[in-house]
């Protein structure tokens, strides 16, 4: 019963994949995972599937209590029944909608009935809770990068998510409004509690945001665990040069970055 | 080193010379014609032109008519569209082409395919006969034939739209909890706008131009069938000068639809966001 309260996702789905097999399994509770990979080892697919944007042959995804999808049950659950809050690299705010409409949208589409005065007035609120309600009548194209991150984590938040999948979230920004970007979204994710999941590159995105490492490799999990575990015995070359390279800690500019990760934790 | 630089200044002078001749030779010819309708026989002739009994009938079946068809093949060419720029079936690729067969073929042979369909002894003439309706040789025919050899034009440009819309937002409004029908009007159709309206502006202007299967499918009355294309073709066995005028009336409804066009993607010019800030 106890399990009940901790909103977990659950993954284990193989699909066709180009020329491998997208095979992988993956537990997430309130932990962030990050999954890590090279480019084409289907880390971008595995987070579509979890979406159900792309078709899958056989597994099961579970959220909370929820089946997603079963193959043996021919349960498929379309995306926007799933209730998966999705960023993607450049954010996918909704160029032709100001701020606050961007967060209305997501309002109208989980509550149909709610007029729209009262709707603009809860996403005015959405909005103030990211400090960004001087924006609300900006358009996306007018805002700054850390801007329209807030934007987008307000809006998806607006949906009532139960898990939260971010796919390079800070991959399209320059240097400073990574740091900014990389910091807030550090604090949000925490405080949500949500099954996250976040495809990365960027070392120092693993190091912020996420608790646990997925390597990625070939369209197979070869290991999750927890940053400090993978850092200290890197799975794969990959892992290895991610990781474990000088060129990391001397960017981030302490001597052993990863092994303050339960310090912060506490 | 001089010898060779004066050379070289004088292929670049007969380059510019040769570019400037052929696309100046190409402006001409589609210039000079415009040119003539405007000025061909003064203005006395072409308000003579414009008082003709032909006139004014097919005026009003030319705008009728193509603002029933543009609206057709709008509301029906928008969902065709939307469902074709998504489908993964490897058929729907063939039916884009076979959709743009219209285009391609000769709008006479559109003509005598529609005949052959929907007339009186065709296909599905008898079927349609026992029901009570004859289409051929009426208004409905010119509306038939404008639909069928102008709705390429707008599937085209929607296909195109939707097709270019970035996957993601879709994949965003999608996991948002966007229903079907509020991805389509509320994120799709805003981001696809300025295309779909040039398309339907394309094939409004194709519809006003139809002449091939309109005679042949809905035949050449006046003040029934005869639209504007039409009274030309019949003017010109009267006088040159009233088809110069009816001709004019065209060329002056498709030049507005094409300014107020720019005019309005311009307003409306899609703002993509920048990769970064």
């Amino acid at each position: 019963m106890t399990d009940n309260c901790v909103p977990r996702l659950s993954i284990a789905v193989q699909t066709a994949l180009g020329p491998f097999c997208l095979q992988a399994s993956l537990e997430v509770g309130a932990e962030p995972v990050a999954l890590v990979g090279p480019n084409g080892s289907g880390k971008t697919s595995l987070l579509l599937s979890i979406l159900g944007l792309r078709q899958l042959q056989r597994g099961r995804i579970v959220l909370s209590d929820e089946v997603l999808f079963d193959a043996a049950l021919a349960i498929d659950r379309p995306t926007e029944e799933r209730h998966l809050a999705y960023l993607p690299q450049d954010f996918g705010l909704f160029p032709h909608l100001s701020a606050i409409d961007n967060v209305a949208f997501a309002l109208a589409c989980r509550s149909e009935r709610v007029n729209p005065r009262q709707r603009r007035d809860q996403a005015m609120t959405w909005l103030d809770r990211f400090g960004i309600g001087n924006l609300a009548e900006r358009n996306p194209s007018r805002l700054s990068g850390g801007e329209r991150q807030r934007v987008a984590l307000a809006r998806a938040l607006a949906s009532s998510p139960k898990a939260l999948l971010l796919d390079e979230p800070t991959a399209s920004l320059d240097v400073e409004a990574r740091v900014e970007v990389r910091a807030f979204l550090a604090e949000s994710i925490r405080s949500l509690g949500l099954p996250t999941i976040l495809v990365t590159h960027d070392a120092m995105d693993v190091e912020a945001l996420a608790s646990r490492v997925a390597v990625l490799e070939k369209g197979q999990v070869v290991a999750c665990a927890l940053l400090r575990d993978i850092c200290s015995a890197p799975p794969t070359s990959f892992a290895s040069r991610m990781f474990c390279s000088s060129r990391v800690s001397g960017s981030v500019g302490i001597a052993g970055p990863f092994c303050n990760e339960d310090v912060r934790h506490n | 080193m001089t010898q060779a630089a004066l050379s070289r200044a004088r292929s670049r002078r007969l380059y510019s010379a040769a570019m400037v001749g052929l696309g100046g030779c190409l402006l001409l010819f589609i210039v000079l014609p415009f040119v003539a309708l405007v000025l061909d026989g003064g203005p006395a002739a072409i308000l003579r032109g414009l008082g003709c009994a032909l006139t004014w009938p097919a005026l009003r079946l030319s705008l009728g008519t193509t603002l029933v068809s543009v609206v057709l093949v709008v509301v029906g060419g928008t969902p065709l569209a939307w469902w074709l720029a998504r489908s993964r079936w490897r058929s729907a690729r063939w039916l884009e082409i076979l959709l743009q067969l219209p285009v391609v073929i000769p709008p006479a042979v559109g003509g005598i395919a529609l005949l052959l369909a929907f007339g009186r002894r065709g296909l599905f003439g008898g079927t349609l006969e026992r029901l009570g309706w004859t289409p051929a040789f009426s208004v409905v025919a010119v509306i038939m034939a404008q639909v069928f050899v102008s709705a390429p034009f707008y599937l085209q440009a929607a296909v195109q739209a939707f097709g270019r819309l970035d996957p993601n937002l879709l994949a965003v409004a999608r996991s948002l909890g966007a229903s079907p029908p509020r991805l389509l009007f509320r994120v799709a159709l805003p981001l696809a706008r300025p295309w779909l309206i040039g398309g339907a502006a394309m094939s409004w202007a194709r519809a006003l131009g139809e002449f091939g299967a309109t005679l042949m499918f809905a035949g050449n009355m006046t003040g029934k069938t005869q639209t504007l294309p039409l009274a030309i073709y019949t003017a010109l066995e009267l006088d040159i000068h009233t088809a110069q005028a009816l001709s004019l009336l065209l060329v002056v409804f498709a030049f507005a639809l094409l300014l107020s066009l720019r005019r309005f993607n311009r307003g409306v010019e899609l703002t993509r966001q920048p990769a970064t800030p």
